[in-house]
């Protein structure tokens, strides 16, 4: 009797909303592969049951590769993303330091400050903002990009970044510099290895804010081969004729892969980095 | 201090002579936080300030891309806006969506949250592959319901047809009102596993004795979640619902992709009018479009900001 209570009751905190879970979020994504590798006869079938597939076909990923620009979309993205990561993870990292580690008067506010930049939305400054990319002669190049996307990333990777670092305590370093070392010295061998986690996590949420960027990314960078993943996918692939969701869906999945793996990868440190030091205890 | 006299005396004064003014100052942990500081406040100082004050300019113009010599009109743009009609359906678009969506949004990511603290095989699998809607950039997730809702192809209309609950296609995003909730469906299915995961987060710090112990008094699950494990990430979940409220009164690209505002103007946010007028070169409308979301920012930034924490 216990037993089967036991399991009713598993069955409806855990496996009932899993389920549901499961099918609700995860659908569109099934939806894309499957129509991704369907053929284009299959498509327009009514007879066959849509959710599954009668035969396999690549032509909508080779289609991508010898028809579109989409390799070299990829590449762009690949450029704007890693450089804009690398500029907003270097001062993010002295920022989230000096407002995690040093009392200094005016530090609180300019934690305040730089979380108000982190609210501020790509849709309230694109506008001016493409007129400063333009006047600066940046306008459809990868510096457009580059230097406009750590305007969200600087906030948010510093944010983090100085929670992770007040979660270090202060007497590892203070013991570093009694020692002899100095202040920079403490901080380099001492605390940055310690910040590792926090470092890498504050990189992949970059590297992913990067990679999804739209707005910026149709505005400052939208023309031509210049494109990235998203933008080009939107823009060049969606076309008057009822036979290009295949190809779509194909480039769909593939825009996916990079931050899907990166995340994987390092799901626990999201969920931990995420809220560090972000909440009231 | 070190006496004058003693330098006259002849004895070196270690610490002065091998250490240069800079780095003397470099000491001084204030210097050294506001040259840490420094080169990321230059970023956001050219690249979110300027523009910011410059939009504001922009917006009190009549500006237009391409062109030079305008001339400032003040509050002219601001004005023609409130007797815009396209621009008041943006205004009650934008809180249709923005709260609308967020109740849903809170309470799935909720019970995703209690579903996924628990012990089970493969629990890590889950959490990543449910984590997606949230990963993957909004532009190509948005494709996927583009193509769900397509009123030729859309699964949906195919199996309710199949099922004989409907005669003819569902026209997903034709008619204005299923054009926002069909928005309002997807902006949910994204928006879940963010709070999801967040308040998973706040769930680990759960004391789990308190919970056992109420268990042992006879608490049953209902009373346990809002006695002990409620006060604990309540303050996460608010959090999250005000960041949430944010993002979704501010965003684009769903909208984007999947009406570009229509049909016929009536599923505009203020991200995609501001956008669409830049497309008909008249910049200070369009950066007056944007600015109107400032006071609603400004409002949630400050409530947001009294839960956060910035000192230590």
């Amino acid at each position: 009797m216990v037993g089967s209570n036991a399991r009713r009751s598993r069955w409806l905190a855990l496996y009932l909303p899993l389920t549901f879970f499961m099918v609700f979020l995860l659908f569109p994504f099934y939806w894309m592969l499957v129509v991704s590798l369907k053929p284009n006869t299959e498509l327009l079938d009514t007879s066959v049951n849509p959710f599954l597939l009668a035969s396999i076909t690549l032509d909508h990923y080779s289609y991508l590769f010898t028809d579109t620009d989409f390799v070299r979309y990829t590449i762009n993205t690949f450029v704007v993303t890693v450089g804009s990561t690398i500029l907003s993870l270097s001062v993010s990292i002295l920022i989230g330091y000096a407002l995690g580690r040093f009392r200094f008067k005016g530090g609180s506010f300019m934690g305040a400050l730089i979380f108000l930049c982190y609210l501020v939305p790509p849709t309230l400054l694109f506008i001016p903002l493409s007129q400063v990319v333009s006047n600066l002669g940046l306008y459809n190049s990868y510096w457009a990009l580059i230097l406009t996307y750590p305007t969200f990333l600087i906030p948010f990777a510093s944010w983090l970044l100085m929670g992770y670092f007040r979660t270090i305590a202060r007497d590892l370093e203070d013991a570093a510099k009694v020692d002899g070392a100095s202040r920079l010295q403490a901080m380099w061998h001492i605390v940055l290895p310690l910040a590792m986690p926090g470092m890498l996590s504050a990189g992949i949420f970059c590297f992913t804010l990067g990679w999804n960027e739209f707005l910026y990314a149709l505005v400052f960078m939208g023309s031509g081969e210049m494109k990235t993943v998203p933008v080009g996918v939107v823009t060049d692939l969606i076309r008057a004729d009822v036979y290009f969701w295949g190809s779509l869906m194909a480039a769909g999945i593939l825009g996916s892969v990079p931050v899907a793996v990166a995340y994987s990868f390092f799901v626990d440190n999201y969920i931990s980095g995420m809220t560090a030091g972000a909440t009231k205890g | 201090m070190i006496p004058a006299s003693t330098e006259r005396a002849g004895i070196p004064l270690v610490p002065d002579r091998k250490e240069p003014f800079l780095v003397r100052l470099l000491r001084r942990e204030s210097t050294l936080a506001w040259l840490f500081l420094a080169p990321g406040l230059l970023i956001l100082a050219i690249f979110m300030a300027y523009p910011f004050a410059y939009g504001i300019y922009i917006s009190l113009t009549d500006a237009l891309v391409g062109f030079s010599g305008t001339k400032v009109i003040w509050f002219e743009n601001y004005q023609r806006l409130l007797d815009d009609p396209i621009f008041r359906k943006t205004v009650r678009n934008t809180f249709v969506y923005g709260f609308g969506t967020v109740p849903f949004k809170l309470v799935l990511g909720l019970s995703l949250a209690l579903v996924l603290n628990q012990q089970f095989r493969f629990s890590r699998m889950f959490r990543a592959f449910l984590l997606l809607p949230w990963i993957v950039p909004t532009a190509i997730s948005s494709l996927a319901f583009l193509m769900l809702y397509n009123g030729v192809l859309s699964p949906f209309s195919l199996v309710l047809k199949d099922w004989g609950i409907i005669e003819k296609n569902i026209n997903f995003l034709g008619t204005p009102v299923n054009a926002i909730i069909s928005l309002c469906v997807a902006n949910i299915w994204r928006g879940i596993p963010f709070f999801g995961i967040s308040i998973l987060a706040g769930l680990q710090a759960v004391p789990d004795d308190l919970n056992e112990a109420a268990a042992l008094d006879g608490a049953n699950t209902w009373q346990r979640f809002w006695v002990v494990t409620w006060p604990v990430i309540q303050n996460i979940t608010l959090i999250s619902t005000l960041f949430s409220i944010i993002w979704t009164f501010a965003d684009f690209q769903l909208i984007y992709v999947l009406t570009k505002g229509g049909p016929a103007n009536s599923t505009h946010v203020f991200g995609t009018y501001s956008y669409q007028t830049l497309g008909y070169t008249d910049l200070g409308t369009a950066a007056a479009i944007s600015l109107y979301m400032f006071p609603f920012l400004a409002v949630l930034a400050v409530v947001l900001l009294r839960f956060i924490r910035t000192d230590d």
